[in-house]
Formats: C-alpha cells, structure tokens, sequence
C-alpha cells in the first residue's frame, strides 16, 4: 500500500509491455483493443483505494499532511528526489484521469482502425505522463512527467487527427514546449536560491513554500511559471493553440486533453505558483482576474459564433477555463475550492461533450452544425445524453457546473477587492447558456430532413457505457458535492491561509449554502 | 642535460612516458598499420580495421584502469580527473566511429587501411589536448589532431563535395590555428612563460592592455573556430556534409569534445582572472552560435547538413557552461558533451544504415514511413532525436537541464548588468530548444506519419548494431538514472578550479 501511486502511475506501462510483444498483424487487432481496455480498467479500480483510505492515518505523513508519500533518492548530486505523495486537491484530478483515460480509451473502439497497436500503446504512456504531473511532490519529477506526456499527445493528434493534424500536432508540442523551458529556468531560480538560504540542494516542493523569496525574485518566478502553466490552461491569450489541436484531434485525444491535460495547468498554479509565490500572486492578482475574465467573455463570445461542433466545444473550455482561473486567483477559500471543483466539473462535461461530438463524426464524418437538425428524432438516447450534458455545462442546478460556478462566484464575491470580477462570470455563464442551448437546438431539434441523418443509429451498448458513468458523476457532484468537496477543504485552506493569511474564514462544511450536509 | 633534474634518462622515461602511454599506444598502433598496410592486399583491410580496435581498446583500458596520475615533462601534459575524462571520451568516440566505418567504407568503394591509421592519430591528438598544460603542447595536440582530420574529410577521393569540404575545413582550419598561434605568442610576450598554470598567475599581477585583451581576443576566437560556434561556422556544413559520414560522426563528437576541453582549460587555468575581458564576447557568440545553427537547420533537407548545423547550435549550449564559469559550469559541459557524443552518434548511426546500394539516403525524404517497416529503428531514432531536442526523460534533457542550471545559478549570484545578459542567455537558449525541436520534428513527421518507404534492405553490419544499441541503452540510461555519470563529470570538474 505504501507504493500504491507507484503502481497507480505505472500500471499502464505494464499494458505497454504487452501490446509491444503481442504477436504482429492485423488479425490481433482486437486483443489488442481488449488488452488497452481491461489496462485502462483495472488502472481505475486500483486508483479506487486513494479515496476509500485516503483518511487512514497509516498513509498521512504527519509533517506535511499528504497521503501515501513515498520517496527515494533518484539523483543525489542535485537533490532530485522520486517523490509520491497526493492531497486531496491530486486525488481528486488522480481519479479524474484514470476514469477518462478509460473512457477514452474505451470510446475509440471502432474510431481507429489503422494503426491500432501503436495508438493505444502511446494512449498508455499519455496516462502514465498525467498520472505522474498529479503526484510528484519533487520539481525535477514534476517537470520531467509534465515534458513526458507531450510526445504521446503529439503523436496522437499527429497520426490519428484530422486533416490540419501536422499543423495542430506540431503547434501543440512547440507552443507548451515553449511555456515549459520558461517554466523550468523558473524552478531552477527557485531551486538555487532554496540553496542560497538553506544550504540544502532539494526540488521538495512543499520545502518551497517556507522560503521567504523577496517580491521582485519572486515576480520573475512567477512570470516563467505563469508562461507555462498559462500555455497548458490555456488561459487567454495563450489559447490559440487548443482550437488546433482540439479540432484536429481523434475524439479520444480531444476527450483526454480537455478532461486532463488542460487541468495539469491549473493545478499547477494552484500547487506551486499560488502557495510557493504568495505575495507575486498578490500583487499580479488584478491582471491575472483580468486575463481570467477576458478568457470567460472572449471564449464564450467566440464559442457563439462557431460552425463547427467541436470548435464550439474548444472555445466552451477557453471560458470554462477562464471561471477556474477566477476562482483560483482570487484565493478566497471558497471561490479557490469552487474552481478546483470546476476543473473536475470541466472534465466531466466537456470530455462528455466531446464524447458525444464524437459518436456523431463517426457516423456521418462531419461537425459542422449546419449539416445536422432534428436528430432528437431518430436518437432519443443521445438526445438526452447530449441535453443532460449541456445542461451541466450551462450550469443548471441539480448539476455538477451548477456547484463549481456558484462556489466561485460566491467565493468571488466575498472578497471585498474582487467582487466586481462576478459579473465577468456571471455574464460567462449567460453566454454558456447562450451557445450551448442554440448548438443543441440546431442539432437536435427542427426537422429532420436531411436523408443521411434520418437513419443514424441511436447510442450503442458500448457508447452507453462510456457516458453513464460520466452522467452518474454529473448527478452526484450535482446533488451531493460534499462527497468530493470534504477532501478540497484542508489542502484549500492551507492554500489561502499562505497567500491571504488571516484574511478569511477557512471553508468548512458550512461555509457554503450548497456545500452544506448534515444540518 | 639539467631537465632530468639528477635523473638518470631511463628513470626520467619511465616515470614521464606513463602519463601519456594511451597517446603513443595510438601513436605506435597507427604507424604499424602505415607500415604493414602496403604489404596488405586490398581486400585484408579487416585486419587494419581489428587492429585499430584492439589498439583503442588497449588506449581505452589503460586510460580506466591505468594508475598513472600527475604532470610529466616538465610540467607540459597532465594526467588528471580531466584528462582522464575526456581521454575515455575521445577513445569510446573514436571506437564508435571505427565500428561505424568499416561496413560504410566497403559501400563506399573506398576501404583503405590508412583511414585507421589517420583516425588513431587524430584521436592522439585529442588526447593530447585533454592533457596539455602548455601552450606549445596545446599547439602540437591541435595539429596532430587536425591535420589527418582534413585527410579524413576529403578520404572520398572520387566526390566533388568531399573533396570541397576537405578543402574548405583545411584553409580555415590552417587560419584559426594561426590565430590561435599568435594570440599564444602574444600571451608568451605578455606573460613570460607558455605554462598555463603560471600564466594564470602572471595575469593576476597584469594591468588591462591592449597586448592582452588582443591576445585574449585572438586566443578566444581560434577556438571559436575549432568547436564551430558562430559566426566562425562557416566551413562546418560544407566539411560534415562532404565527409564520409563515419568522418562526419567522428567530427562532431570526437574533435568538437577535443576543441572545448582544452578550450576550457585554457579560460579556468589561464585566462581565469580576465574573465572580464572575454565573457560579453562569449555570451554573445553563445547566443548567436545556438540560434544562427538552429535557424539554418530548420530549412535544411539534406539530413547532413541538418545535422551539421544542429551540431552547431549544440555547440552553443556547451559554451552556455563556459560562459557561466563556476564548478557548476564545467560540470555542465563536461556532462553536455558526453551525453552529445551518444545521441549524435546513435544519429550519424541511422544515416549510415541508410547509405546502401545506390541510394545516398541523405535526404530528409528517404525516412518516409519509416515506422511502417522499421518499427525498431523508427522508435531508436526517435529516440536521439528527442533526446537532441531535451525532452525527458532522455539523456539531452539532463544534458539540457545542466547549462540551464550553470547559467540561472550565475545569474542569482552576480548582480546588475551581468545578471540580466545572463537570464537573457538563458531565455534565449530555452527558446532555441523549441525551435530545435521542430525540425528534430520535422524528421519524425517523416518517419511516423507518413508510409511509402523506398523498401530496400538497409546497411545492416554488426559495428553499426553495437553502435545502436550502446547509445540507444546510453541515451536512455543517462536520462533515467544520470547519477553515475554526474558523479563522474563532477571529478572530472576538480583540476580546473
């Protein structure tokens, strides 16, 4: 148990090693299939027991408060460490990524039919990439899964995409390359000047956090930091590469990198920038709410205006992504607690959006939305799949987007300074609205008149599959966040607690009217 | 007779030749296969090419194992942590390119038992380098390893390019030598004495003067030349795309390693104390010599020549570790330039597997699909080539992550303006990494995404398998768990301080 994120991490390479060895030829196609899947699978139930023991004490480390930590020296000569360890923000993306690894592995059953071997082998070393972005707790290992996980990306989009997919593949890599070498000449500054003070060569993150870094060395970290975290969120104006990518992607890619790959941005301010950098975050909080809040009017403004299915979705996730950033950079505890909620949120729907997307470009090869109308018709299980969706996109009640969106505007308006910057996301949510409901009613509604549309099959069983759990998480998150909030509440607090000390209550069950349980 | 110092000439012998044994086992193996090759038929040129291996590999084992340690002839070579190194370098390099040679040489039509001799001198003369403490040494080891060098660039007698590139590489070879000639004059005239050591500590004492800052100038500039940085690059794409590639290989590793280790030890040793003078210089050239390689190979598509100049923009991240001075920067260099010489060889690999038959297989064109019937060598090259572009967990991103490291942690500790042309160095060098990797990219576009692979069997031979696996395994094994060989730079590191 005390290696579990080890084998949590790595267990997909152990589906690497086999499809590698596989006899050759197509004929083996399907096993492979099954091979990627039961992997996939399994990786989500041995990640199962991170939050069935989370709060056994066996695995607290009673220093730093975080779960399972392992460590072992891995570099010693400049203090490189290999070290696990999660909290409750980590757990939470951790189940996040298994959960949709599987489902997008599973969804690409009959999308890819050509080079089937090497797709699911690069699907694996992608998990195994994210996996360990969320668990390292030592810089160095940090940045070497988070450089690790582009090349499977690339390849994905780059073999499997669309007809732009050179381009969009070859974008993606150079544009987050780009942020990451800023990012790492960043964690070298802080690295050497740890050393300065303490004397100690070490990556350990949570070390980090007690360094007293003057403001303007603390400001140059925070932009190489931001440039790189910015790019992968991405938050306007960083953005331009996810239409690319998002467009041109295998719908498994596009499910993967909405639901997973853009929160390894946001977490990593919420993990290092926020608590390492307190008073830069301080001082740059009003550009970056405002980057924030052009991000939720820009996307949602752009989203509106769109043709295509999967574009419109794209820019769903710059404005989505835009209201996690609010509420993370407004560090007040709730909001901050609400925006890591809405990057779970985010990939719930979104990957779910894309999903469905999907299962209608394998159908009839196109997005665009002028080619399609009526389909409620003959698809009344997609039908609905596709409202419920849409409706936890907007932010209904009842829904995930609802508690995410709420907390954050909440949270945004308890700081006397920021409360201005909810109506910028209260006007993001009536755009959501506003572009989600049109897509769906120029989709599914109106008449059917188009032959080809009038004989699409409705949702297969393996189609169902890969959304009820999806639907099920919507519902629960919707009706009963607390399942998932109460793990948020201690790393959340700590969290504010550093960058606003004794500025505000910390959140607890009660702090917020939807968080509330037991009353 | 008063340099034996009471000795008597045998003892004096014993006890000087020992610090260069490896060198004149080199020495001593290529004269016998000058000698004895005549007396050879065309076709017995196996037995130079064994010979040559076994001699590296005796040079090799006593380098390693050998319990040789200190200064010799007066204070003109050493052999140190440094040396020692650097030697192990040049001799793997040297054995790779051998192995790398002999099957391409047969396809070439120009199988010759000299090649083997000529390489053995040239790596002599590397190692010569790596050890010399002295001016007139330094000079020596330059030669001798240069002059066969040229021989090897133009060894395809029958090809225009060859034969260029040859021509080309000797004249401003022969120029950035006189430069170099005369700066060491000049630093003679200023200094008194031609040993490194006491130069350094005559220039303690030394006011800035013209003389100097010219010598320093001429000084630093020859070897600008030697390790190919901008813009005194010129002849590099010419000389490596005319090379036989096994030359080429040799070149890029071998003499450029050469080039930086005494360029090192001349600026710690010797020019130590007038950092001042040449560092701005060098920040700038750093700087050009990174981008002007890489925005010259992006539209490159003779894999050749983009690799030439790949080379050449690598060369400017190892001068980041010489810019940045400190414990840390030669570390950083030291560590660079081994972790280079596996990933570039394991590429110059490839293209030598793909110089069969008729085809030259130079064109970026002749990759396509390669994925499709050469799944294992596809993934083997992919693999140098993102190790080339730094990406973990390879060893070019630790290679990477080091002159990053040289150059942030000089910047945290000097101030003013000396701190942000450094931060500056830094930012350019990580933004040069992205441009890299879009025309490493550029290749793996090639091999992966597209099928139609002219199919026709490759230039398989046991020399070329070994060389692939051993960077291969060294590539990955330098980026996983790059701990032995960091310990190992960081010995190699304490003679210069």
């Amino acid at each position: 148990m005390e290696n579990i994120l080890t084998i949590v991490c790595f267990f997909p390479l152990l589906g690497v090693a086999l499809i590698v060895v596989w006899p050759k030829g197509k004929e083996h196609d399907q096993s492979i299939k099954w091979i990627a899947n039961l992997v996939a699978l399994i990786g989500f139930f041995i990640s199962l027991p991170l939050i069935t023991e989370f709060n056994n004490v066996q695995y607290i480390d009673s220093e730093t408060g975080m779960r399972f930590v392992f460590k072992a020296d891995w570099i010693p000569t400049i203090g490189a460490q290999y070290s696990f360890g999660i909290d409750g923000i980590s757990m939470l993306l951790i189940l996040l990524t298994t959960l949709m690894g599987f489902i997008a592995i599973l969804s690409s059953w009959t999308a890819v039919t050509e080079r089937v071997r090497e797709y699911y082998c690069y699907f694996l070393l992608l998990q195994v990439g994210m996996l360990g972005v969320f668990m390292a707790l030592d810089f160095f290992l940090f940045y070497v899964f988070w450089e690790v996980m582009l090349v499977p990306m690339y390849f994905i989009i780059g073999v499997w995409g669309g007809p732009r997919k050179l381009y969009a593949a070859i974008k993606f890599f150079l544009y987050t390359l780009a942020g990451s070498v800023l990012l790492l000449l960043g964690i070298l500054a802080l690295y050497f000047y740890q050393y300065q003070q303490t004397g100690v060569w070490s990556f350990d993150v949570l070390s980090m956090r007690s360094l007293d870094i003057p403001v303007d060395l603390q400001w140059w970290i925070f932009v190489a930091f931001f440039v790189g975290f910015a790019i992968k969120v991405p938050m306007f104006p960083f953005h331009t590469w996810l239409p690319d990518a998002h467009v041109e992607a295998p719908t498994a890619g596009s499910v993967i990198l909405a639901a997973v790959l853009l929160k390894m941005g946001t977490y990593g301010f919420v993990r290092f920038s926020l608590p390492i950098l307190p008073e830069a975050t301080m001082n740059l909080m009003p550009w970056l709410l405002f980057l924030s809040a052009i991000g939720i009017i820009y996307g949602g403004l752009v989203a509106m205006m769109q043709k295509d299915m999967k574009k419109l979705v794209a820019y769903s996730s710059v404005s989505h992504l835009g209201f996690c950033m609010l509420g993370v950079f407004v560090v007040t505890p709730v909001a901050l607690e609400g925006g890591i909620l809405q990057m779970i949120n985010h990939g719930i729907s979104t990957g779910a959006l894309f999903l469905i997307v999907g299962v209608l470009y394998e159908r009839r090869h196109t997005r665009m939305i002028q080619d399609y109308g009526g389909l409620s018709q003959n698809m009344p299980v997609y039908a609905t799949v596709f409202l419920i969706m849409t409706m936890s996109s907007i932010g209904l009640p009842a829904l995930n987007g609802f508690i995410g969106e709420f907390m954050i505007l909440q949270g945004v308006f308890a700081d006397p300074i920021n409360r201005l910057w909810a109506v910028a996301g209260a006007t993001g949510i009536i755009l959501g609205a506003a572009y989600m409901l049109w897509l769906y009613q120029r989709v599914m509604f109106g008449s059917n008149d188009n032959p080809k549309n009038q004989l699409l099959p409705d949702l297969n069983l393996r189609e169902i599959v890969t959304f009820v759990p999806l639907l099920i998480l919507a519902f629960w998150i919707g009706l009963y966040p607390n399942t998932f909030l109460q793990y948020l509440h201690e790393p959340v607090n700590e969290i504010v607690e550093i960058v606003r000390p004794g500025e505000f209550e910390p959140v607890t069950e009660h702090s917020t009217s939807i968080g509330r349980s037991g009353e | 007779m008063d340099f034996l110092a009471g000795q008597d000439v045998l003892t004096y012998l014993k006890d000087n030749v020992v610090i260069i044994r490896p060198q004149l086992v080199l020495i001593l193996w290529g004269l016998v296969i000058l000698c004895v090759m005549p007396l050879l038929h065309r076709g017995r040129t196996i037995y130079a090419f064994m010979y040559a291996v076994i001699g590296l590999l005796v040079a090799g084992f006593d380098v390693w194992w050998g319990s040789q340690s200190g200064i010799a002839f007066n204070g003109m070579v050493v052999f140190d942590s440094f040396t020692r190194y650097f030697q192990l370098l040049f001799v793997v390099g040297c054995l790779i390119s051998a192995l790398l040679s002999y099957h391409y040489l047969e396809i070439e039509n120009e199988h010759r038992g000299e090649y083997y001799a000529l390489l053995l001198f040239s790596t002599a003369g590397m190692m010569f380098l790596a050890g010399a403490i002295e001016l007139i040494t330094i000079l020596v080891g330059l030669e001798l390893m240069a002059i066969p060098t040229y021989i090897l660039v133009g060894f395809l007698r029958g090809k225009r390019r060859s034969n260029e590139g040859a021509m080309k590489y000797f004249l401003l070879g022969a120029f950035s030598t006189g430069m170099i000639l005369y700066g060491m004059s000049l630093m003679y005239g200023i200094a008194g004495t031609t040993k490194l050591t006491e130069i350094g500590t005559a220039l303690t004492v030394q006011a800035l003067s013209p003389l100097l800052v010219l010598s320093v100038f001429l000084i630093i500039i020859g070897f600008c030349f030697k390790v190919a940085a901008a813009p005194f690059h010129m002849w590099v794409p010419d000389a490596y795309e005319g090379a036989p590639t096994a030359v080429t290989a040799f070149m890029s590793v071998g003499v450029k390693a050469a080039a930086f280790a005494i360029f090192f030890r001349i600026c710690f040793v010797a020019l130590g104390d007038v950092r001042e003078i040449y560092v701005p210089i060098l920040t700038l050239i750093a700087i050009l010599t990174m981008t002007w390689g890489n925005l010259a190979a992006v539209t490159q598509t003779n894999l050749k020549r983009l690799f030439a100049y790949s080379s050449i923009s690598h060369a400017g991240y190892v001068l980041m570790g010489l810019v940045a001075g400190s414990e840390y920067g030669i570390v950083a260099a030291a560590v660079y330039l081994f972790i280079y010489t596996f990933m570039n060889l394991g590429v110059w690999a490839v293209l030598i597997l793909m110089r069969r038959g008729d085809i030259q297989g130079e064109d970026i064109e002749s990759f396509k699909g390669m994925m499709a019937c050469k799944p294992l060598l596809a993934i083997l090259m992919l693999l140098f080539l993102l190790s080339l572009g730094g990406i973990p967990p390879l060893g070019g991103f630790i290679a990477k992550y080091f002159v990053f490291a040289a150059v942030i942690k000089e910047a945290l500790t000097s101030s003013g303006s000396q701190a942000i042309y450094l931060v500056v160095l830094a930012i350019v060098g990580a933004l040069n990494a992205v441009v890299a990797l879009y025309y490493y990219l550029r290749i793996v576009v090639i091999m992966f995404f597209e099928d139609d692979f002219v199919p026709s069997k490759l230039a398989f031979s046991v020399g070329v398998f070994i060389v692939l696996c051993v960077s291969g395994l060294l590539t990955l094994l330098t980026g996983i768990y790059p701990q032995p060989f960091i310990e190992l730079a960081r010995t190699a590191a304490v003679p210069l301080l």
